[in-house]
């Protein structure tokens, strides 16, 4: 029971980019089309499984002075791996990703459930717990995408779905068609939550406390 | 002649067009969380283009001076980000020791580089691109006064925000990402700027 918890708090009720504001980078990056935002979730399920399970395995034996430089090593070998598969298996999405792909080593999520879960946790839930935060990821970067793109080029996962009188507004596959297809997901995830909105910031990064107390927004007393 | 024009497209391309943060989304969570008060965006600016300048400075000779003579290119993002946070550790200890005034004034952003993927992008972008040493530092410079500026402008915006009366459910992050962009949408009225007056 307390294992489905694990697994289904991710999905929604602590969903890493929409509720907790984490790891906008690739969310906004690959989100022109559906398809690379579901590669680009799907890959970063797996680094945040497979790191969970190693770092919690490793736990007793890291010491905790170099956790941090421990834990990025970890995964940067783990998305070095994915991304020599996908070199191989998926070609095409391999370049639509391009750096990103990189870029998943520096995902605060990945490191943040490294830090607050994998290394407190066993093994089981440690998996359970990136995986469920993996695909309530992953759901984002879809539906961001599928908003993008069928707004953006008139098409979903590259068939044309828009009828042809209706022009494709190039706008939201453009930089500033992220941020506002973003801005509008949140903004509605908060009002069907009814939650209090969350600024973004460093009170709900998960590294906060690796800062050693110097966030800026910590210093500066707000709040 | 043709040295310095080809540097200063890459630098305003950096600056302007291919601005780090508003058309390639990276450093998006510093450029989101420290951008409230103009002095932090000032400060997190300057030791993002520091870190970054120097990360490849450190990261060129690495990849073309260990890596390719041993054929493990594909070892980069590893190497790199260990080099980024032991770099980033050592400048904080340096700085610590020797100009506590810089430190004090830099310091408290020096942590928050490790992770900001803007760092590592800039040092896997000067390898895709094909820079060499002198055109990398260009590059790594340009895309840290990018960001520097974004912030500086969006601190800005971001204090008109305050003080507007906001429907409830766009509190919070949802404004913070829609007024990014709409100063987004301006950075692209950039395209082309630099075409135009180098005619390239």
């Amino acid at each position: 029971m307390s294992y489905m918890k694990e697994f289904t708090k991710g999905l929604i009720k602590e969903n890493p980019n929409m509720v907790m504001l984490l790891g906008m980078c690739p969310t906004l990056a690959v989100t022109t089309m559906a398809a690379n935002g579901l590669g680009m979730g799907l890959s970063t399920t797996f680094v945040l499984v497979c790191s969970n399970i190693v770092i919690s395995l490793l736990k007793k034996v890291i010491p905790d002075t170099v956790r941090l430089p421990a834990y990025i090593v970890i995964i940067a070998g783990f998305v070095t791996f994915v991304s020599l598969m996908l070199q191989s298996l998926a070609p095409d999405l391999y370049s639509a990703l391009g750096m990103f792909l990189s870029l998943i080593t520096v995902n605060c999520i990945i490191l943040g459930r490294a830090e607050m879960f994998a290394s407190k946790n066993k093994v089981l839930p440690s998996a359970l717990d990136g995986l469920g935060m993996g695909l309530g990821f992953t759901i984002t970067l879809l539906l961001v995408g599928s908003i993008r793109e069928i707004l953006g080029s008139g098409q979903w996962f590259g068939i044309t779905i828009m009828p042809e009188f209706l022009e494709p507004m190039t706008l939201f596959i453009l930089p500033a068609g992220g941020f506002f297809v973003l801005g509008c997901v949140i903004a509605i995830v908060n009002r069907l939550m009814k939650k209090k909105p969350r600024e973004i910031g460093c009170h709900n990064c998960p590294n906060a406390a690796n800062c050693a107390g110097n966030c800026s927004e910590k210093k500066e007393g707000n709040e | 002649m043709e040295l310095a024009r080809n540097l200063m497209i890459i630098l305003l391309t950096g600056i302007l067009t291919e601005n780090f943060v508003l058309s390639k989304f990276l450093g998006i969570c510093p450029f989101l969380g420290v951008s409230k008060k103009l002095d932090s965006s000032i400060g997190m600016g300057a030791a993002v283009t520091f870190v970054m300048v120097c990360a490849s400075l450190v990261t060129y000779p690495i990849y073309y001076g260990i890596l390719v003579p041993l054929g493990i290119e594909y070892m980069n993002t590893i190497a790199f980000i260990l080099v980024i946070a032991v770099f980033v550790q050592l400048v904080e200890m340096v700085l610590k020791k020797y100009m506590p005034p810089l430190y004090k004034s830099l310091g408290v952003y020096l942590p928050l580089i490790t992770t900001n993927c803007a760092v590592l992008g800039v040092t896997l972008l000067n390898l895709t691109e094909e820079y060499d040493l002198l055109e990398s530092v260009v590059n790594s410079f340009g895309a840290g006064l990018g960001f520097m500026i974004a912030m500086i402008i969006f601190a800005g915006v971001r204090s008109r925000l305050e003080q507007c009366d906001i429907p409830k459910a766009l509190r919070g992050a949802p404004i913070t990402l829609m007024a990014a962009s709409v100063v987004s949408l301006a950075f692209i009225g950039f395209g082309g700027v630099v075409d135009g007056i180098f005619g390239a």
